[in-house]
C-alpha cells in the first residue's frame, strides 16, 4: 500500500493524532511551548474549534457567537464544582448538556435565516448574553469579577464523603488532580474522542448532506429535503463541543468569567478555523496552535529577552533589530497575528492546510522523476 | 474468651477498620496535595539567579498604570542586584537586603499581559510559574485580576505580591495565605475621607454613587456609602457602570435631575477620566441644588488619572496611597532614582509595586530561605519604615498594611504638568485601622 493510501485510512489518521496529541510535551518542548497551561489551551481549543468546524467548515453558516457555549460550559461546570462535587465529570455532562441546550434555542432562531444575517442574529444573541452575564445575571455569574471557588461552598456530594480539607479543594477525576499534565492529558484524551466523532461525521452521509447544503441549499430544498433539522443539529452538535470545552477551561482553572463569551472570543474561534483552514480535519487545530502560541509565547517577549535573542549581532546593529522587532512582541503580540493572517488570506485562502498541499504538490513534482528511475533500477536488479 | 473474643473482632474490625481506613486516606488524597517537606515548587536550588514574573496590564483601560508598574518593577530589580544608585535601600528600616540580590541570586525577571480580565491574568501568571520558573508573582491593575491571580498562587504555593488593589475583599473575604498586599483599601479610603467632606461638604447632601461593576467598585461604594451616611448625608441612588465604558453619558444625564448634590465616582483608570470629564462638560461643576453647590469626589485618585483627566479634575477631593512631592527620606530617594530612570515622577501604582518587590526580596532575606512559608511568617507582622508612607505594619491576620492614607485635592495651580495633586491631610494610621474580622474570610494554610 502506498504511502497517500494509508493516510486514507481513517484508523491510520487516527492512531497518527492520538500519537501526535500525547506526545505533545516532547515534541514542543524546543519552542518553548510544553508546559501545562499552554498544552491544556491547545487541547481546549481544539475541542472548541473542531466542534466549530462541524457546523463552519460543513455547512458554511458562519457563527459569530459560539463563545456563548464556552462561557455557559464554564458557568454550569463552576457551579457544579460548588453546588455538587469537585469531580470533573458531571461537571463536563452538565456543561455538555446545558452548552446544547442554549444551542437549541439559539440555532432554532438564528437558523431560520442564512448567510450574513445568521451571522449577524447570533452576533447579537452573543453580545446579549455577555451583557446578561455582566449585568442582571450577577447572582449567577458574579459579573466582572467572575464566578470562583469558595470555601463555603455546599459541594453536596463531596459532603457527604470527606470532611473539607484545609484551603480550597481542587479539581479532580476520583482523586487524580486536573491542574498540570494530569490536567492535560485529560483534555487531550477529550479531545481525541472529540476529533473522532468529527472524523465519523464527516465521512458520514450526514456530513454529505451538510456539505450539499454548504454547495447548494436550494437544489437540496428542490430535491425534497428539509435542510433546517440537518443544519440544527450541526450547529447543536458544535455548541456541545463548545460546552465541553467551555467545561474544561473550568476544570483546568476553576473559574469563569464573563469575557470568555465576549464577541472576541466568538472572533477568535473563527480566525483560528480560517487560518489553519476551514472545512479540514486538522486545519482548525494548526489554527488553535498557532493563536495561542502567539498569545502566550509572543506576549511575554520583552526587549530585555530580544536582547538576549540578539546578542550575537554586533551591539548597534542588535539595538536597531531590537528596536524594530520589540513592536511586534510584547503587547505589539496582535500586530505579529494580524499581519500573519493577512498574508495567510491573501496568499492562501484555505489556510495553513493549503500550504502544506502546495508544499506535498510541489514535492510530488519533484521527487516524481527520481521515484521513476529508482523503480526502474529497482526492476533491473 | 478474652483471646477469643479478640480475634473475632480482629478479623472483622480488620475487613472494617481496614476498608474505613483505606476509604479516609484515599479520599483526602486530592485534598491534601504536598506531603513534600521543603521541596517546593520552582525552588531555585543551585541556580545562580532566581526569577521573578511581573503580570501587568499593557492594554485596555488600567494600561497607563500597568506600564507605570512595570517600570518601577524593573528599578526595583536594578536596585536589589546593587545596580543605580539603590533608591529606598538606602532609606529602609530595618534593612536585610545586601545589594548583592537576594540570598546572593542575581534576580532577573519576567513580564505578562493581564489585559484586565481575570481569565488572560491567570494564563499570564501560570506561565510564568510553570515555563519561567518564578518564585514570586507581582503586579495587576485590578481587584478582580488581583483576586483571580492571589487564588491560583495559593493552589500553586507561589506567594504573590498584589500592585495597585483597592477592594476590600482582596484581604478581607478573598485573602489568602500567599497573597499580600501594601496597598491600602477602600474602607481606609472612607475613613480616611470622611472628616475631610464633613468639613467642606456638611452634614446635610445627598450622594449619588456611579460605581465600576467589579467586586472594587462594590466594596468602595459599600465603604464610601457607610462612611458618607454616618455624617448624616443621604444616598439618592448607585448606578453599576461596566468596566471599560468610554461613554458615560447615559449614566451622568440622570444625576441632574436626582436631586442630588454629589456625584462619588467609583471609577478608576481612563474609566474615570472619561467619567470625571464627562460630567465636568454636563455642567455638573457649576450647577447649585437646593442652593448649594454641586460637588464631585473620587474617592480613590492617582496623578496619572489627575494627568488624564487635565482641567477636569481641580478642586477634586479623593485618597491617595502615596504622592511623588512627599519629602520624606525614602519618597525622595525613590523619586530621585526613578526621576533618573524614566525622566518623570513616579505614580503611586509605581511606588506600591516598587515597595513590595523590595518587601518580597528582604524578606527572603530574613528568612534565609525561599521556602514561601517561611517567608510568609517573615512577612506577616513585620513593622517597616523608610519607605514613603510612615511606619507601616504587615498585619498578619489579613496580609494588608496599615500605613498613613493621604487626602488629596486636584491642584487649581499646577505649576508644572506632574504637579497635579495637593495633599489635603494626611491622616494617620490609628485612624483607618479595622478589626480583621469585619469581612470575614480565611487565609487558608501555610503548606499547600
Amino acid at each position: 500500500m502506498s504511502k497517500r493510501s494509508l493516510l486514507k485510512n481513517d484508523w491510520v489518521v487516527m492512531a497518527l493524532f492520538t500519537v501526535a496529541v500525547l506526545s505533545m510535551p516532547i515534541w514542543l518542548a524546543p519552542i518553548g511551548a510544553a508546559y501545562p497551561d499552554l498544552l491544556q489551551k491547545f487541547a481546549i481549543f481544539g475541542i472548541f474549534a473542531i466542534g466549530y468546524n462541524i457546523l463552519f467548515g460543513l455547512t458554511g453558516y458562519l457563527s459569530f457567537g459560539h463563545a456563548v457555549f464556552l462561557g455557559v460550559g464554564s458557568y454550569t461546570a463552576v457551579w457544579s464544582f460548588k453546588l455538587l462535587t469537585m469531580n470533573v465529570l458531571p461537571a463536563v455532562l452538565f456543561a455538555m448538556v446545558v452548552g446544547g441546550l442554549f444551542a437549541v434555542v439559539i440555532g432554532y432562531l438564528s437558523l431560520r435565516r442564512s448567510g450574513i444575517y445568521f451571522s449577524i442574529l447570533t452576533l447579537a444573541f452573543a453580545q446579549m448574553s455577555y451583557n446578561m452575564a455582566y449585568s442582571v445575571l450577577t447572582p449567577i455569574t458574579n459579573g466582572e469579577t467572575g464566578l470562583q471557588l469558595t470555601k463555603t461552598d455546599p459541594r453536596m456530594i463531596d459532603a457527604m464523603f470527606v470532611a473539607p480539607g484545609e484551603g480550597l479543594p481542587s479539581t479532580n477525576l476520583f482523586g487524580m488532580s486536573m491542574s498540570g499534565y494530569s490536567g492535560f492529558y485529560f483534555c487531550a484524551v477529550l479531545l481525541i474522542i472529540g476529533f473522532f466523532i468529527s472524523l465519523r461525521i464527516f465521512r458520514s452521509p450526514f456530513g454529505l448532506k451538510l456539505l450539499a447544503i454548504k454547495s447548494n441549499q436550494n437544489r437540496m430544498l428542490y430535491t425534497g429535503f428539509n435542510t433546517k433539522p440537518y443544519l440544527l443539529t450541526a450547529f447543536v452538535i458544535s455548541g456541545v463541543y463548545a460546552g465541553l470545552a467551555g467545561a474544561l477551561m473550568a476544570v483546568t482553572d476553576p473559574l469563569a468569567g464573563a469575557e470568555r463569551m465576549q464577541w472576541t472570543a466568538s472572533g477568535e474561534v473563527v480566525l483560528m478555523t480560517i487560518l489553519g483552514g476551514v472545512g479540514t480535519l486538522i486545519g482548525p487545530l494548526l489554527g488553535v496552535g498557532i493563536i495561542k502560541y502567539f498569545e502566550n509565547i509572543f506576549s511575554a517577549l520583552n526587549t530585555n529577552t530580544l536582547h538576549q535573542t540578539f546578542s550575537f549581532l554586533p551591539d548597534w546593529l542588535e539595538d536597531i533589530v531590537v528596536a524594530i522587532s520589540s513592536h511586534f512582541v510584547g503587547d505589539g503580540w496582535h500586530l505579529t497575528l494580524g499581519v500573519l493572517f493577512m498574508v495567510i488570506v491573501i496568499f492562501l485562502p484555505g489556510g495553513v492546510m493549503e500550504g502544506f498541499q502546495r508544499i506535498a504538490a510541489l514535492a510530488r513534482r519533484l521527487s516524481r522523476p527520481q521515484q521513476e528511475k529508482a523503480i526502474q533500477t529497482s526492476e533491473q536488479e | 474468651m478474652s483471646d477469643k473474643k479478640f480475634s473475632e473482632l480482629s478479623r472483622r474490625g480488620f475487613i472494617k477498620v481496614g476498608t474505613g481506613a483505606m476509604a479516609a486516606a484515599s479520599m483526602p488524597m486530592f485534598f491534601v496535595k504536598n506531603a513534600w517537606a521543603k521541596n517546593f515548587r520552582n525552588d531555585p536550588k543551585d541556580a545562580n539567579s532566581v526569577k521573578f514574573g511581573f503580570n501587568v496590564p499593557q492594554t485596555g483601560a488600567y494600561a497607563d498604570e500597568g506600564a507605570d508598574e512595570l517600570r518601577a518593577y524593573k528599578l526595583a530589580v536594578k536596585h536589589i542586584n546593587g545596580e543605580g544608585d539603590g533608591g529606598m535601600l538606602n532609606t529602609m528600616k530595618p534593612l536585610t537586603l545586601k545589594g548583592t540580590g537576594v540570598l546572593g541570586k542575581k534576580v532577573e525577571y519576567v513580564t505578562g499581559d493581564t489585559q484586565t480580565k481575570s481569565d488572560a491574568a491567570r494564563a499570564s501568571a501560570k506561565r510564568m510559574i510553570e515555563k519561567d520558573g518564578v518564585l514570586m508573582v507581582t503586579g495587576g491593575s485590578s481587584s478582580g485580576v488581583a483576586i483571580a491571580v492571589q487564588g491560583l498562587c495559593q493552589e500553586m504555593g507561589i506567594i504573590f505580591m498584589a500592585g495597585l488593589t483597592h477592594s476590600n475583599d482582596t484581604t478581607g473575604k478573598d485573602k489568602r495565605r500567599y497573597g499580600f498586599r501594601h496597598f491600602f483599601n477602600a474602607y481606609m479610603s472612607g475613613r480616611a475621607l470622611g472628616p475631610v467632606l464633613k468639613k467642606e461638604y456638611g452634614t446635610d447632601r445627598k450622594a449619588y454613587h456611579l460605581t465600576a461593576d467589579y467586586t472594587w467598585g462594590w466594596t468602595q461604594e459599600e465603604s464610601i456609602k457607610q462612611t458618607t451616611e454616618e455624617l448624616g448625608w443621604k444616598t439618592v441612588a448607585t448606578v453599576r457602570t461596566p468596566v471599560g465604558a468610554g461613554d458615560f453619558s447615559q449614566y451622568i444625564t440622570p444625576v441632574l435631575n436626582s436631586g442630588a448634590d454629589v456625584l462619588i465616582l467609583n471609577h478608576y483608570g481612563k474609566d474615570m477620566i472619561n467619567s470625571l470629564t464627562q460630567a465636568i462638560q454636563f455642567g455638573l461643576k457649576d450647577k447649585m441644588v437646593d442652593g448649594k453647590q454641586f460637588e464631585i469626589v473620587v474617592p480613590l485618585f492617582s496623578r496619572l488619572m489627575a494627568q488624564g483627566a487635565g482641567d477636569a479634575i481641580k478642586g477634586i477631593l479623593g485618597t491617595t496611597n502615596w504622592n511623588w512631592q512627599l519629602q520624606d527620606e525614602g519618597s525622595k530617594a525613590f523619586v530621585k532614582s526613578f526621576g533618573q530612570e524614566y525622566g518623570f515622577p513616579p505614580s503611586m501604582a509605581a511606588q506600591t509595586c516598587y515597595v513590595q518587590a523590595l518587601l518580597y526580596a528582604d524578606a527572603v532575606e530574613r528568612a534565609g530561605t525561599f521556602y514561601p512559608p517561611q517567608v510568609i511568617k517573615a512577612l506577616e507582622d513585620f513593622n517597616f519604615d523608610g519607605m514613603g508612607n510612615g511606619p507601616t505594619y504587615y498585619r498578619g491576620a489579613d496580609h494588608q498594611c496599615f500605613k498613613d492614607v493621604l487626602v488629596v485635592r486636584g491642584n487649581q495651580n499646577p505649576t508644572s504638568q506632574f504637579d497635579l495633586l495637593q495633599v489635603e491631610q494626611i491622616v494617620p494610621r490609628d485612624q483607618v485601622e479595622y478589626d480583621p474580622k469585619i469581612f470575614g474570610g480565611e487565609l487558608g494554610p501555610y503548606e499547600v
